[in-house]
């Protein structure tokens, strides 16, 4: 893997968040906060002003895709769903971060 | 797919801005709402709950911003401003804008017009469905060293019969005729096809049929096909043209046809076609050359396949009969013959023009680099908010591109202009004139070449711009931008620009000699003030060969008596086509010629006084006189070179020649008189013996008139015509034109042609000459201060004069030292359009290098004198 730097991580990470979040099916903004939120018990919190962005930042990517829809509360909308390409890519960043964080971890137990 | 989803995307949401920022806005304001709702859930009171998920969401338009960006049309919208912003700089600088734009459309309008005649006459299909199987089929003739001779009917019959690779052979010839009947007599110019010829090139008639194979016979032949054009002048479009009955050369024919408007086969002026209907002598006759012949190749056949398929049934001719020995077939692709002869010029001048347009970019380049000197302080601001090299690169590209779509429109307007000139100068016979179009393909080659244009001129600057812009950022005063390597590039192209107009020069100047030395050949006879016109007779009264005689003495009587006349005569022409009608001949008291050895001469009937009235000298004994009639003695004058041919260091006076084979029944001629060469077949055919006869001895119904007249030829033109008239008026002169109006058709295209490449090399010499100008005036301004220092530490105006003048002329001289060399090895693929001139006269190679120094240093004499004038206390002070 070649080296990341600081905010690569940062977006990367998020990026696994959100990504794995949709593995379930499409959701619209507010829905992914919610369940990760939840999934986290209440630890991850992500900020609006991160999400959006991610979101579209992977949609030009083509790791997701868009579209209106109705909710379930007859409200329109947007909803976001993994593409093929988003599936590979979901992949890759779990492999990634359990390479690095397994890394991490074996250095915590190895230096006690 | 996802680069086209992307791209989609992008364009759309550049002209949504609005639309996407407002779905951003509704997305959004849905995540509001739900947290706000999640957020009363919680116990918090409305206006809180609102509150606090709008501070969650943070910046509304950051988001939508950064939405847009990535969303939206980043790219394409940034590129949008940079147009504006481009057009207004434009706008705001007029002397630039100007120049930058006019030498562009010059350079591309230019490139244009010459493209369109290459597309026209040599890229465009022929009208004909599957041109490309269209070959010509000639009889080549060792004999007379002709490649592309008539054949005759037995011959083609046997290539018809034989071939393995035409689907079909047609025959025609040129024809003409007087159409009365529909008002004054007209002439005519028409074709004699086989049955098969429009089935060959594949056209069928608008109306009506065209002729069968059973009217192509004698008897059965009074039919005629018209064509579109000859429909609308002369019948007024009669619907019921089909059927009618008109009156060609005295004989009543039956309009069974007419084709569709833009057909012309051979000749764009074709207006009629005719059955051949060959009679028996003619279908038996294998001496008769009298056909041309145009084939249709089957599906995936080349003419190199064709002409070896019908060379062993040329061999098998000759063997079966051996006076056809000498005989051959030559194949040839219809297009590529009608196009042969203009090639080689269309595709000089495009090399010309191609030069032309480099040199424009060049001087554009210079002009965006000098200007932006000027632009330092805005590419430093711009690098110091953040543009990176690739964005300020992208701008000044798009600036560059936005100066040569202007430039290019322009362009096109100065193409239109140029085609049209063009096409009311160029000669008539310039193959597929017509076919000479502003059409779409040439505009888009001009948008192709102004997109390659911008390219290339502003690739170098903003190149350069961007890299000394980095450097330079908020630098006060900084000149980063002129010194070193800017300045290196600038004068390397000024280098270029004045070696390429001097390539441009040479090769102009070579064609003008080649031009003037071509003016000055002699033709043999003196053409001044004289006027030609044609009369060919018909009809009933002319069927014995004495009233024709008669008709033509009578004319030329009538005409010597009239007022501004100085003398008349007739001669059957003036000037020859490449395959005249000629015979073999044999002299009396040698052995016959074998047909190896034969050589065929043109036949001429001549009037008498003729060689008197055209100031041919006659070398050796008598011309032509009253005293030789039908009873008289049968006579013959021939030219000096077929004089020197055949009687090296005789007299040929007395001998006796006749034509064809002698027998027991042969009548010899006498030769009277051997008269000076001429050059009847234009000035780079070789001379070929000619022989002469009397009208009287050699009656013919069709016969040029020629006029010496006193004063200026066209004075005397009506009353000519008058003369003819009184004596028939049924018979249509045409062909009116001066021997000068002759001549000059002769080298109309050659004309034509040079006067572009002058053209073309005086513009580029213009602009060479102002990059030289733009370059040296730049630096001097920039060396103000240096010169001011020269110049208050002692120098003598006069040094400091020198000093810019030669700065100039060093870029000048090597320049034209580059320019030599290149012109050297360019002008060789000029050789085929020079007449008795070398590729690499050094006269001219001379000439125009001393001309190209000459105008640089006038180019430089004007920043000279400015820097020899600086004051040097306000040079040292402004800074």
């Amino acid at each position: 893997m070649s080296p990341r730097t600081n905010s690569d991580q940062l977006h990367g990470t998020l990026d696994l968040l959100v990504l794995r979040t949709l593995r379930a099916g499409a959701l619209h903004g507010y829905a992914i906060t919610q369940r990760l939120k939840l999934l986290s018990a209440d630890v991850l919190q992500v900020e609006e002003g991160s999400l959006y962005p991610a979101l579209y930042r992977m949609e030009q990517k083509g790791w997701i895709t868009s579209a209106w829809a109705t909710t379930d509360l007859n409200r329109r909308a947007r909803f976001y769903s993994l593409t093929k390409s988003g599936r590979a890519q979901v992949e890759a960043e779990t492999g990634s971060w359990e390479r690095l964080s397994g890394s991490i971890n074996s250095v915590i137990a190895q230096t006690r | 797919m996802k680069l086209i989803r992307i791209l989609i995307a992008r364009v759309g949401a550049l002209f949504g801005r609005e639309q996407v920022a407002s779905e951003i806005h509704d997305e959004l304001r849905h995540h509001v709402d739900l947290a706000t709702e999640d957020n009363i859930r919680q116990g918090m009171a409305p206006a809180d709950a609102r509150a606090e998920a709008l501070r969650r969401v943070g910046s509304l338009t950051k988001l939508q911003d950064q939405g847009y960006d990535v969303r939206g049309g980043g790219l394409v919208e940034a590129t949008v401003r940079d147009a504006r912003f481009a057009l207004r700089l434009m706008w705001r600088q007029p002397g630039f804008t100007t120049v930058a734009l006019v030498t562009i459309a010059l350079g591309i309008g230019a490139t244009a017009t010459i493209f369109g005649v290459a597309h026209g006459v040599l890229l465009k299909p022929l009208p004909y469905p599957d041109a490309g199987q269209l070959a010509m089929v000639w009889m080549t003739n060792a004999r007379i060293n002709l490649r592309e001779d008539w054949h005759s009917l037995p011959n083609i019959e046997d290539y018809r019969s034989a071939n393995a690779t035409f689907e079909g052979i047609a025959v025609y010839n040129d024809t003409s005729a007087n159409l009365t009947g529909t008002g004054d007599a007209q002439r005519l110019t028409g074709a004699r096809a086989s049955a098969n010829l429009f089935g060959v090139l594949g056209v069928a008639p608008a109306k009506g049929r065209v002729f069968t194979d059973e009217e192509d016979r004698p008897g059965q032949d009074a039919v005629v096909v018209i064509s579109h054009g000859l429909w609308t002048r002369l019948f007024a479009s009669d619907p019921g043209i089909v059927g009618r009955k008109v009156e060609f050369s005295g004989r009543t024919r039956e309009v069974i046809g007419v084709m569709p408007a833009g057909f012309g086969f051979p000749r764009p002026t074709t207006d009629f076609w005719v059955p051949t209907a060959p009679g028996e002598q003619l279908r038996a006759s294998r001496g008769s050359l009298w056909l041309m012949a145009i084939g249709r190749m089957k599906p995936g056949v080349t003419a190199t396949r064709a002409q070896a398929d019908l060379d062993p049934i040329a061999t098998d001719i000759v063997a079966r009969f051996p006076n056809q020995e000498g005989y051959g077939v030559y194949v040839v692709g219809y297009h590529d013959q009608l196009v042969a002869r203009a090639r080689p010029a269309i595709i000089a001048l495009l090399g010309a023009v191609a030069f032309l347009l480099l040199i424009a970019c060049v001087n554009v380049a210079n002009l965006l680099l000098s200007r932006a000197a000027v632009r330092e302080r805005e590419i430093a601001l711009r690098t110091a908010i953040g543009a990176g090299r690739g964005r300020l690169i992208r701008q000044l590209l798009t600036e560059s591109a936005v100066l040569a779509a202007v430039g290019g429109a322009l362009g096109i307007a100065v193409a239109w202009v140029g085609l049209r000139t063009l096409i009311s100068v160029a000669p008539p016979e310039l193959p597929r004139l017509a076919d000479i179009t502003l059409n779409w393909t040439v505009v888009g080659f001009s948008f192709a070449a102004a997109f390659v244009t911008g390219l290339i001129f502003g690739v170098m600057p903003a190149l350069q711009i961007s890299r000394a812009g980095i450097g330079n950022a908020l630098k006060e005063g900084g000149r980063g931008s002129s010194a070193g390597v800017g300045r290196l590039v600038r004068r390397t192209l000024v280098v270029v620009q004045v070696a390429l107009a001097l390539v441009l020069l040479t090769g102009a100047g070579l064609m003008v000699q080649s031009f003037m030395r071509m003016q000055r050949v002699d033709l043999g006879f003196d053409g001044d003030r004289v006027l030609t016109m044609q009369v060919a007779l018909s009809g009933q009264a002319y069927q014995q060969p004495a009233a024709a005689v008669d008709f033509f003495r009578r004319l030329a009587e009538r005409v010597r008596a009239l007022s501004g006349v100085d003398s008349a005569s007739l001669i059957s022409g003036l000037f020859l086509s490449t395959t005249p009608n000629s015979t073999n001949f044999n002299i009396e008291g040698r052995p016959v010629f074998t047909p190896a050895e034969s050589v065929e001469v043109p036949v001429d009937s001549a009037a008498p006084g003729y060689f008197a009235t055209m100031r041919v000298p006659v070398l050796r004994g008598r011309e032509f006189t009253d005293g030789d009639t039908a009873e008289s003695t049968p006579v013959v004058v021939i030219n000096q070179t077929m004089a020197n041919q055949f009687w090296p260091g005789e007299d040929p006076i007395g001998r006796r020649i006749t034509y064809g084979q002698p027998d027991a029944n042969t009548q010899w001629l006498t030769i009277v008189g051997v008269v000076g060469d001429t050059r009847r077949v234009g000035y780079e055919a070789p001379i070929r013996p000619e022989t002469y006869l009397p009208l009287a001895q050699s009656p013919s119904r069709s016969m040029m008139l020629v006029v010496r007249a006193t004063q200026d030829p066209r004075v005397i033109a009506g009353s000519v015509r008058q003369a003819v008239r009184s004596l028939d008026p049924n018979q249509p002169i045409f062909g009116v034109a001066t021997i000068d109006d002759l001549v000059r058709d002769l080298t109309a295209e050659r004309r034509l042609n040079t006067l572009l490449f002058a053209l073309f090399a005086i513009v580029a010499a213009i602009l060479a000459a102002a990059g030289i100008y733009g370059v040296i005036a730049y630096s001097v301004e920039q060396r103000t201060r240096e010169l001011g220092v020269r110049l208050a530490l002692g120098a003598m105006p006069r040094e400091v004069f020198g000093l810019v003048v030669r700065e100039g002329m060093s870029m000048a001289v090597i320049g034209v030292v580059g320019g030599v060399l290149a012109a050297m090895a360019a002008t060789q693929v000029m050789r085929t359009l020079l007449y008795d001139t070398s590729t690499t006269d050094p006269w001219i190679f001379a000439v125009m290098t001393a001309g190209a120094l000459v105008i640089a240093l006038c180019a430089c004499l004007i920043p000279a004198r400015r820097a020899m004038r600086v004051d040097p206390l306000v040079a040292l002070r402004a800074e």
